[in-house]
């Protein structure tokens, strides 16, 4: 057993990287971020101190088995699959990935769907161009540390004016608590192009010393006139952290959605933001989440309008049990030059316990003067005339609530693009609601 | 077995204000019993307190259907005994589909192991959906989000026709309804009348009256029953309103409880 990895510089960051047979480019990259890493400041979400959280363990690099058949992934990763034998996937296994699949069909059409870190070495020029550019490096130090270490990480580049019917699936595993599980997901759709990506991210960690830091990204780049929808649950056991730093950046007349379910059962950061540069861009985010026992959640939606005529909607709907707390920000951002811009959001949380705790921030920056803006916000508990409603019809009190708590996230849940991952998500609902 | 309704002497207070001060009703199987008076003279507390709204406290009296004590049972417990409300304002609740709303409702009364089949109870949706003309997507939608009045009326009345009660109360579900669609409500009504269903029919004007011929009619004022009588007295107060009540009883203000 070795100890977790608690401090590392310039030097660890290229040894991993040289061991990876990395380009001399990324080398050099990561030596810059771990040098920054040092320096900078942790991240300050809104009323939520990450001073004493358990981010300094960044694991040591830990491939999993590279398998050329679904069938030959450990059953702990099958059993997650909601649909195993069909359609575009990609597995990481703690530090690396291990599987990938995608149709002739699709490769003959210029799709790529590759691991990042292959894709370094085969399409250097595009991810230069892309990667970390939402996100930079430099914002701050989980940023930094997240430059220098990721790995395994998906790469998705959809050509001019393909539209790809079926969902792509990506796996982000890990069942090692000392391994780095840092994955970089780079989406790229190019003009009129169309995508759903459905990313799952969950562990099955036995009891140990170490705590696995999920440092992860997500950058989507929408072209003009692309639509990019992206799906994602996180699940992983109450012992890892999740850091998930969510971009997507939007052309002319280009569409991102983002249905997303932020059900880690451990602390929690994760953004979530659009950038809408282009003109007629449109983008609409729906998170869930719940709280439960201890744990600490900061959960944040934005928006931020450059282009002429584009339109955001952001909804985050949270469910608090136990002693959970969650901070729930949205921001929308106007800037000067958007005319006709319309952003709008709603933050809601429904708090099961009185030692819960749920705060909802909506926050509107607004530099125009021609542009629609709105918010609602509300932190309340169960109905006590919605469940008088439903036992009025013979349904128990128990089955009232389960009923009105599981409708309250069913506008997410109800559009999530997979039906067997939507199948996945009522069960683990089932679990974390209890 | 035909239906046996009972109210003795019930006495209802909301926020410790006291709105009905000693209701006396009993209703056979097969009646159907009309309820009228002005607004705030009580007549919706009733509906509520007998289906257990957690607002209103019974402080005294007896309520019995077919022998069993109506007030020592939960709102749900009720609603299995037999007992249906039709209510004047159905909450919205997002996320629950009328379906599953509805299947749940049928498979509580039903009890455990002997749930409706899917096929069966979609079929049965189906039709009393088309009977009340309703657009068969309502099935699917949020349960009373987004509907009209009209149509969250004609929504608790395909929940009753499903849930085949024994006693049902309609408080007032003509509210807000067009012709056409009171019509169609009072249609619905018709076709659940049977020798063992008991109804009570809670409204303000007697045109609901046309359509659902009642055996009874009651007049409430001041928290109490003050006149009973047959249909004919329901045309009275059509014609020549509540004014020759109050008179002949020499109530001066009807209202009860208001502030």
């Amino acid at each position: 057993m070795s100890t977790p990895t608690t401090s590392f510089g310039r030097e660890a960051a290229a040894a991993i990287a040289r061991s990876k047979n990395e380009p001399a480019w990324l080398i050099e990259w990561r030596e810059a971020a771990a040098d920054l890493a040092g320096k900078l400041e942790l991240p300050k979400p809104e009323k939520m101190p990450l001073q004493r959280w358990t981010l300094d363990q960044y694991g040591t690099n830990r491939p999993g088995n590279v398998v050329t058949s679904v069938a030959d992934l450990p059953a702990t990763i099958t059993s997650l699959l909601p649909q195993a034998d069909k359609g575009a996937l990609i597995v990481q296994h703690n530090s690396s990935v291990v599987y990938t699949r995608l149709s002739d069909e699709l490769k003959t059409q210029g799709v790529v769907l590759s691991s990042l870190e292959e894709a370094a070495r085969t399409h250097e020029d595009l991810l230069r161009k892309h990667f970390m550019t939402l996100y930079a490096k430099d914002e701050h130090k989980l940023a930094a540390l997240h430059a220098a270490l990721w790995n395994g990480g998906v790469f998705l580049y959809v050509p001019k004016n393909v539209v790809i019917e079926e969902p792509i699936q990506a796996l982000l595993f890990a069942d090692d608590a000392e391994a780095t599980f840092m994955p970089h997901i780079l989406v790229i759709a190019d003009q009129h192009s169309g995508v759903s990506f459905v990313e799952q991210v969950a562990t099955t960690l036995q009891a140990s010393e170490a705590t696995l830091l999920h440092n992860s990204a997500v950058e989507v780049f929408a072209k003009p006139g692309a639509q990019v929808r992206y799906a994602s649950v996180h699940h992983m056991d109450e012992s890892a952290v999740d850091i998930a730093y969510r971009r997507a950046h939007l052309d002319n007349d280009s569409r991102v959605e983002w249905i997303i379910g932020d059900l880690h059962n451990g602390n929690t950061v994760t953004d979530t933001k659009s950038i809408l540069k282009g003109n007629g861009s449109t983008s609409d985010s729906k998170i869930i989440s719940i709280g439960k026992g201890s744990q600490r959640m900061s959960i944040t939606t934005q928006a931020v309008h450059y282009g002429r005529s584009s339109e955001s909607d952001m909804i985050t709907r949270a469910v608090m049990k136990e002693e959970a707390t969650a901070i729930i920000n949205g921001i929308t951002k106007i800037e000067h030059g958007a005319t006709k811009a319309n952003g709008q959001q709603t933050e809601k949380v429904l708090m099961l316990s009185p030692k819960a705790r749920g705060d909802a921030n909506p926050i509107l920056l607004i530099d125009e003067d021609d542009v629609k803006a709105g918010h609602a916000a509300s932190v309340g508990q169960v109905n006590p005339d919605q469940v008088y409603y439903l036992m009025s019809r013979g349904i128990t009190r128990q089955e009232a609530e389960r009923l009105i708590i599981h409708g309250f996230l069913d506008p997410v849940v109800s559009e999530i693009p997979l039906e067997g991952l939507r199948e996945q998500l009522h069960r683990i609902l089932e679990r974390k609601l209890g | 077995m035909s239906t046996q309704f009972e109210i003795r002497g019930l006495k209802a207070t909301i926020e410790d204000k006291e709105i009905l001060k000693g209701i006396d009703l009993k209703i056979n199987g097969g009646e159907v019993h009309a309820i009228m008076g002005p607004n705030g003279t009580g007549k919706s507390t009733l509906a509520s307190a007998l289906m257990g709204h957690p607002k209103y406290e019974v402080t005294e009296g007896e309520v019995e259907l077919n022998g069993e004590d109506v007030l020592e049972m939960a709102v749900d417990e009720r609603a299995r005994a037999g007992m249906f409300l039709a209510m004047q304002y159905p909450s919205e609740i997002t996320g629950v589909t009328n379906a599953d709303f509805l299947r749940s409702a049928i498979n509580a009364r039903r009890g455990e192991g002997n749930e409706i089949s899917l096929i069966k109870f979609v079929r049965q949706m189906e039709s009393k959906m088309k009977q009340l003309e309703m657009n068969p997507e309502f099935m699917h939608r949020y349960l009373n989000e987004g509907f009209s009045g009209g149509e969250k009326k004609r929504n608790e009345i395909l929940q009753m026709m499903l849930l085949e009660p024994k006693l049902v109360i309609l408080d007032e579900i003509d509210s807000g309804l067009d012709i056409d669609a009171l019509r169609i409500v009072a249609e619905g009504v018709n076709a659940m009348r049977a020798e063992d269903r008991s109804f009570l029919i809670i409204t303000h004007y007697q045109r609901l009256l046309n359509y659902i011929k009642p055996d009874f009619v009651h007049v409430m004022m001041q928290g109490r029953i003050v006149k009973s009588g047959g249909p004919e007295l329901a045309q009275r107060l059509e014609a020549e309103g509540y004014d020759w009540v109050k008179e002949e009883l020499g109530i001066v203000d009807e209202t009860v409880g208001q502030a």
